[in-house]
């Protein structure tokens, strides 16, 4: 076993291992492309950086490729996201040419790897326009839908089902996102990596210093919500919920987040935010790099009480990475939360501030049962959500779709 | 140690292996009525995967109720009475997925009927009708005197646990899981762990919880004394 696969049989068991490479056996060798829009920032990016070294290690020949464009190509792609979450804007025609340009030219410049891939998989609706351009493709391809599609904004749907419809298999990370298509649409959830800089176990010293380091009280409670400044995030009821507490008890409130490079809005939002904050000296915004995963880590393990109030949520990997930590999370109740917040077992849903205040209220005057509701939370983290099992579904897809639609594959 | 001498004819065993993956079917149902016609007409394969997918994809250890349609009466419908009736089924009583379809429908229909109305979901809160892929594979392991169970068990993969002991229930003619089935097959040398394997309840616990008790069944058999 590698040095890299023995750390994780430490964390996992060395059956999960076992069970893994049996299954890579008969995928030896096969060449992967992974494509989606950003290598830095966002969700997308951060599990492709630790699933794809992972998928190496077993056997696979996994290379990643970055479609990038002009800034009109991400703000094309920046109303996909929010239309396809629901918001109700039409794309301008003149985008949508722009979107599909930059799509054929980087088709031409990638034509004989993704031509001669074995599997492809297209990440979210960036480069989803791509099997189109590959008439004479040799191997299956998959588009990852990573987006709470559960209510999107109509005419943004038909025009990117028209580009997703053709393709071999959809993945998904609940069943409530999919939209009816017609090929096998497989359910993935995301997952987080244990041994990454983002989650793996830090020092107490290291942790402690964050305190110091953003004038933070190590003696008054420390509630965080870490995620891009983007509105479905709700950052603003974040701050809301902050003040509804602060008539009780004295908290201190961490934003802690960054821009994705392909987020054109994150900076407008920050301003929203800042300004429902005013001076209120409790009250810490921090606009940190994309590449503060090991800040993110101890901000994360030196909070009480994790928040990830969002209105919709893909799946909420900062809430996985919370209860990683042991930290219960106060989570929106919706999309991807809702797998992972147990209500009353590894946090609390709630809906509006109010709920999210109320919470926090409680569980910061029940100690005992804020341990016991973290130390349920890493568990379930343990057996679900880890980069391992992850890469078992995608080894088990690429198994199961070379053989059709068939209930039971016997390899 | 000396043990019971194996009968020529029985096969060494498979050790096999599974992984499952699931997959969205578009079904949903919004009310207790679309439930039941939806359950009318799916698949076998997802009626299955709602009662027992569930000991391989993501839950919560402490499930209120153990199969996907308990839990959503409970969870979306909020009506613990049909909630409650549905978690009583329990699959294992059922050899054919039919009859468990039947199961299910009857206990729907009787609570349409105690119902003065019909019980819907908000519009997030549909139930999703899912199915899934079952890939199984061969780990290569084979064994030949059943003590050697005593050995492999803790060391299985929970999709190893999945597949010989659930879903050879529904393989095997006589419902049981493949360590039963294969210890049956040296005569009746094996009788009483047999029966033992087969009080196990694989259905009110979870994959972990499943392999620590067939091998507490296995460790306190004598495999010297046959008894």
């Amino acid at each position: 076993m590698s040095a890299l696969l023995e750390q994780y049989a430490k964390i996992v068991g060395d059956d999960v291992i076992d069970q893994l490479r049996q299954l890579a056996a008969r995928l030896q060798g096969m060449k992967v492309v992974h494509i989606n829009s950003t290598r830095e920032g966002g969700g997308v990016a951060e599990i492709l950086s630790w699933l794809i070294p992972l998928k190496r290690e077993v056997g696979l020949d996994v290379v990643w490729e970055i479609i990038t464009g002009e800034q009109d190509f991400y703000q094309c792609t920046k109303m996909f996201h929010n239309g396809l979450q629901g918001n109700q804007a039409s794309i301008p025609e003149s985008l949508l040419e722009g979107y599909e340009r930059t799509n054929a030219e980087y088709a031409e410049s990638m034509r004989e790897v993704l031509r001669d891939a074995d599997f492809v998989v297209i990440h979210d609706p960036q480069p989803a326009p791509l099997l189109g351009l590959f008439p004479d493709r040799r191997g299956k391809w998959v588009w990852r839908c990573h987006i709470d599609l559960s209510h999107p904004y109509r005419p943004v749907w038909r025009y990117l089902r028209d580009h997703v419809e053709h393709y071999d298999a959809s993945i998904w990370s609940l069943s409530q996102f999919a939209q009816p298509l017609s090929h096998p649409m497989y359910l993935i959830p995301p997952s987080i990596d244990p041994l990454s800089q983002k989650n793996r176990e830090l020092y107490p010293g290291e942790v402690n210093a964050v305190f110091d380091r953003y004038g933070l009280n190590p003696d008054i409670p420390l509630i965080t919500q870490v995620s891009r400044f983007d509105r479905f995030k709700d950052p603003i009821g974040v701050v809301q919920a902050y003040r509804l507490i602060r008539e009780y008890t004295h908290v201190q409130l961490v934003l802690a987040g960054g821009g994705a490079s392909d987020d054109p809005e994150g900076e407008e939002v920050l301003k929203e935010v800042r300004a429902e904050a005013g001076d209120d000296p409790d009250i810490h915004i921090l606009l940190l790099p994309s590449d503060a995963h090991r800040e993110i880590n101890a901000i994360q393990r030196a909070s009480d009480i994790i928040l990830q109030k969002s209105t919709r949520e893909g799946f909420g990997l900062t809430v996985t990475e919370a209860m990683w930590k042991g930290k219960p999370v106060i989570g929106g109740d919706t999309g991807g939360i809702r797998l992972q917040v147990v209500n009353h077992h590894t946090g609390f849903l709630v809906s509006t501030p109010e709920g999210a205040a109320l919470r926090i209220r409680y569980l910061l005057k029940d100690r005992e049962n804020l341990e016991e509701m973290g130390a349920k939370a890493k568990q379930f983290v343990k057996s679900n959500f880890l980069v391992t099992r992850h890469l078992r579904d995608y080894l088990t897809l690429m198994n199961a779709i070379s053989h059709g639609t068939l209930d039971r594959i016997d390899l | 140690m000396e043990v019971i001498r194996r009968n020529a004819m029985a096969e060494p065993f498979e050790v096999k292996d599974c992984a499952l993956i699931a997959l969205a079917t578009g079904m949903e149902a919004q009310n207790l009525r679309e439930l039941a016609d939806r359950i009318r007409n799916i698949p076998t394969g997802s009626i299955y995967y709602h009662f027992w997918g569930g000991m391989l994809r993501p839950t919560f250890d402490e499930p209120e109720y153990q199969n996907d349609f308990a839990a959503w009466a409970w969870r979306s419908l909020h009506d613990p009475h049909l909630a409650e009736r549905l978690a009583l089924i329990d699959p294992t009583g059922f050899k054919e997925m039919e009859d468990l379809r039947r199961e299910i429908l009857d206990v729907v229909e009787e609570r349409l009927d105690e119902s003065p109305y019909i019980p819907w979901a908000k519009t997030g809160q549909r139930f999703h009708f899912e199915k899934s892929q079952i890939v199984v594979f061969d780990t290569g392991q084979r064994l030949q005197e059943p003590h050697e169970l005593v050995k492999i068990i803790p060391h299985l993969s929970l999709g190893s646990v999945f597949y010989h002991m659930i879903d050879a229930r529904r393989r095997t003619d006589r419902g049981r899981s493949d360590f039963s089935e294969w210890l049956a097959s040296f005569g009746d040398k094996y009788k009483s762990v047999v029966e033992s394997l087969s009080g196990i309840d694989p259905y009110f616990t979870n994959l972990m919880a499943l392999r620590n008790e067939v091998e507490a069944v296995l460790k306190k058999y004598d495999w010297e004394r046959g008894e």
